[in-house]
């Protein structure tokens, strides 16, 4: 239905895609698999025609017969979104704030000319009903920012869809959306694809999703396809070593020395209480407040490592803020080391906990050098006359060299930075590190390998973490204990083993059961 | 939208009772007394405390702010120690030739920037874009007296299309009265356009950056309507907020213009209440601006809303 050969693409002169082929199948959907910068992304958008002035692309693209290579500016814009709808990985802001959902999706048949708009409207009110939304409870009058990133997604695939068109792209369009969300998502794509006998062209760096989700599967790398193939027997056999290495990678678990035996907790947490002021209802009404975190209590050990998972808006942040010190809180106690924990602690208190955050490029100044950078919690107190011997001997703990010092966040990759993160965690010899999605944004052989070293230190230097995240794989091959949380509360706590084993609380149950999973069978 | 508006209706007269207090308070510490400024050098303490007791200035500071302020809201605005008449009338007078020359003003230069803006943003990089960007440079370098005395040269001077300067009043019609604003308008209207132009230029570029226009793109708009129909509206907030900024300073900061072409405007009052010591029309004239900027301000924020629905609440 749709075949894709021989593409070549290069842009400003650096070549992206060589010799990319793919065919895609009515009602089948094929999953391109790869890591970040593999080209995945600008295959898709290869295939629309949206790329930047200075591209050049060479190959060809037919649909039902047609090439799409050889047709004009103004003929792409009438494929696109008739014939190839197109879903992105940002729901949050992959819609226009000033517009509402139903003029969005209605738009793409009001542009198309299929028809008028009172007529697209009440088109449109069908679609976002087809897609979950239905009028009685989202309105299509609404705008985004009233909705969730589900339902914000759940918009884009209507206005992909709003013309049923032959072939759907996906990119990563559920990568940034809860488990139980990203579980109904996927679903509803497969059930489209089947209802409107579409192709769809599935883009993920995450191997289980497409396990469950692809027909067939092809792999990428640097702008190449290095395998394809049905979906089951290139996940059993991966022929390809790349392949084997992205699989190996999704379910890497390093070895970590067992947590020594419990003595005083390291971190008390007590009954704690988060209110959060909300804006006044009406004018001189007193403001409603928020409870985002409710009475949680948990102890943290010395040596340990404890997960805290849960889905978005569930708390964990503003609990993580709140332990870091950075927020007071309303109710109950914090105490490191039984000493309490407030923003107007002192600072010899706060640096014996250091937080490594989930962007590294985005957590590092970009005009200070990595030395800089390194060094910087040591305004707590002052700078040791050793500094550079510190520095140096953190870098080489995090596998860095010491002449890296010199260099700037922009000179590493992403999997360099979050070494440079957690050598700044590490510098002032912390009891406590928290670890918030600090695994989450990278490609899946960079993060076994940063899984790798996380476990080395801690085994080395006896070092205590708090693991926030809210991918189950990684908290369940790196954490000794687990704390689930949803609407301000620990819902379950125990041990890793046993949560995953055998949850007790229901909601722990369903964040499991949609966590996708490579099946067992294939190892 | 009815709690934020009465949200903004709250700040503005706040705003306003405490720019009334600032106001106030500077001319009383502005040294110079009017009284013995208008009787010279000779005259006995006597007649100074006479006359002071005549013009009002007499009684405790609070006394004398809270009449001021009672009368500025009933209609009463004083008298002009100088003139001897009613400072609203006064104000009035001159009032009719600011306000229509700020909105004649800001209207040109909308008109001109939005559509250069616009067209700059979306031939960003190439030689529309250069030329566009180097005229608004020259417009935000040069100093619009300077537009000014060109244009009296070149159209009423060579080509004698509008008048030289002074305005004929709107009692001789409409046409002359807007012929007369003319060349005053463009002379203001050509370094604000160039600020707007390139406000409009860099907020619609960074909109055209954002993740929905790639969307538009992918439903089937092309690039033009995807900035017409997605980018625009968008790009509206930072134009908006230099567009009442502008409102603002044209009203007020418009003196030199006004002397260039003898138009007798609030800029020029105010400049010779300052130098007379005719502190009452200062304090009326100048309470009378910062109103209409907070005015302004709160009908900017009211455009905010109706352009951004994440703003409504």
């Amino acid at each position: 239905m749709i075949d894709i050969a021989h593409l070549d693409l290069s842009i400003a002169g650096t070549p992206i895609l060589r010799d990319v082929s793919l065919k895609l199948g009515q009602g089948r959907i094929l999953g391109l698999a790869g890591e970040s910068g593999s080209g995945k992304s600008m295959t898709a958008l290869s295939i629309l025609r949206l790329l930047p002035p200075s591209a050049r692309l060479s190959g060809h693209v037919h649909l039902d017969g047609q090439d799409l290579t050889t047709l004009s500016e103004q003929q792409m814009c009438s494929v696109r979104g008739r014939q190839i709808g197109m879903i992105f990985q940002e729901p949050m802001t992959a819609l226009n704030p000033v517009q509402s959902i139903g003029d969005q999706v209605a738009e793409t048949l009001v542009i198309h000319g299929a028809a008028r708009r009172g007529e697209a409207r009440r088109i449109a009110v069908e679609r976002l009903e087809r897609v979950g939304l239905s009028p009685d409870h989202i309105p299509p009058d609404r705008f985004p920012h009233e909705l969730s990133g589900g339902q914000r997604q759940r918009v884009c695939i209507a206005l992909a869809i709003a013309l049923r068109p032959r072939v759907l792209i996906a990119d990563e369009p559920t990568t940034a959306l809860d488990v139980t969300t990203q579980e109904r998502i996927l679903g509803l794509i497969r059930g489209l694809v089947d209802e409107q006998n579409m192709a769809c062209l599935f883009i993920t760096h995450d191997l289980a999703v497409l396990a469950e989700l692809a027909d067939d599967i092809a792999v990428m790398k640097a702008g190449e396809v290095v395998e394809a193939g049905a979906t089951l027997d290139v996940l059993r056999h991966r022929r390809h070593p790349y392949t084997r290495a992205l699989f190996e990678a999704s379910r890497h678990q390093p070895v970590r020395v067992p947590a020594p035996p419990a003595a005083a907790p390291l971190l008390r947490v007590e009954r704690v209480v988060r209110d959060y002021p909300l804006p006044r209802q009406r004018l001189f009404g007193a403001r409603p407040g928020f409870r985002a975190v409710d009475g949680v209590s948990f102890d943290l050990h010395r040596g340990e490592s404890l997960g805290l998972v849960g889905e978005s808006g569930c708390g964990k942040s503003t609990l993580t803020r709140a332990i870091l010190g950075l927020e007071p809180i309303q109710g109950g106690a914090i105490r490191l080391g039984g000493e309490k924990i407030t923003p107007q602690m002192p600072p010899a208190l706060r640096r014996r906990m250091q937080v490594v955050f989930q962007d590294p490029y985005g957590s590092f100044n970009p005009r200070h050098s990595a030395a800089r950078l390194i060094a910087e919690p040591f305004h707590l107190g002052g700078r040791p006359a050793d500094l550079d011997l510190r520095v140096a001997e953190a870098l080489e703990s995090v596998g860095l060299r010491p002449t890296d010092a010199d260099k700037y966040p922009h000179e590493f990759s992403g999997g360099q930075r979050q070494r440079l993160a957690i050598a700044r965690a590490l510098i002032t010899r912390p009891d406590l590190i928290v670890l918030d999605e600090a695994v989450s944004a990278l490609d899946v052989r960079v993060r076994a390998q940063i899984l790798d070293l996380l476990a080395d230190l801690q085994g080395r230097l006896g070092l205590t973490y708090l693991f926030i995240s809210h991918d189950l794989t990684v908290v369940r091959a790196v954490t000794d204990r687990v704390l689930v949380m949803k609407a301000g509360q620990i819902v379950e706590a125990g041990t890793t083993a046993a949560v995953f084993a055998a949850p007790s609380h229901p909601y722990t149950r369903t964040l499991l059961d949609a966590a996708p999973m490579l099946p067992e069978a294939m190892a | 939208m009815f709690g934020y508006v009465a949200h903004r209706l709250i700040s503005l007269a706040l705003s306003l009772l405490a720019a009334s207090i600032v106001v106030f308070a500077v001319i009383e510490v502005i040294p110079g007394d009017p009284a013995s400024y208008m009787l010279g050098l000779n005259a006995s303490d006597e007649t100074v405390a006479a006359l002071r007791e005549t013009l009002g200035l007499s009684g405790g500071p609070i006394a004398r702010y809270l009449h001021w302020l009672g009368g500025m809201l009933t209609g009463d605005f004083g008298t002009s120690y100088t003139y001897r008449v009613p400072v609203a009338q006064l104000v009035g007078d001159r009032l009719w030739v600011s306000l229509p020359l700020a909105v004649y003003a800001l209207a040109l230069s909308t008109l001109i920037a939005l559509p250069i803006g616009a067209l700059a943003a979306a031939r960003r990089g190439r030689a529309v874009d250069y030329g566009i960007m180097g005229l608004t440079q020259i417009g935000v370098a040069v100093p619009n007296f300077w537009f000014a005395m060109l244009l009296v040269i070149a159209f009423s001077i060579t080509w004698k299309v509008f008048p030289p300067g002074g305005f004929p009043g709107w009692d001789a019609g409409f046409l002359p009265g807007l012929r007369a604003l003319t060349l005053p308008a463009v002379a203001l209207a050509l370094p604000q356009a160039s600020i707007l132009a390139r406000v409009m230029r860099s907020a619609l570029i960074e909109t055209l950056h954002q993740d929905f226009i790639r969307t538009a793109r992918a439903k089937g708009l092309s690039e033009g309507q995807a900035i017409r129909r997605h980018g625009m509206r968008n790009a509206m907030i930072p134009v908006l907020t230099i567009v009442g900024l502008q409102f603002s300073f044209l009203l007020a900061g418009t003196i030199i213009i006004e002397k260039v072409f003898f138009l007798p405007g609030l800029g020029l009052l105010i400049f010779q209440g300052i130098t007379q010591r005719d502190l009452i029309v200062v304090e009326s004239v100048v309470m009378l601006l910062v109103f209409a900027v907070i005015l302004v301000t709160f009908m900017v924020d009211l455009a905010y809303a109706l352009v951004d629905p994440r703003l409504r609440r």
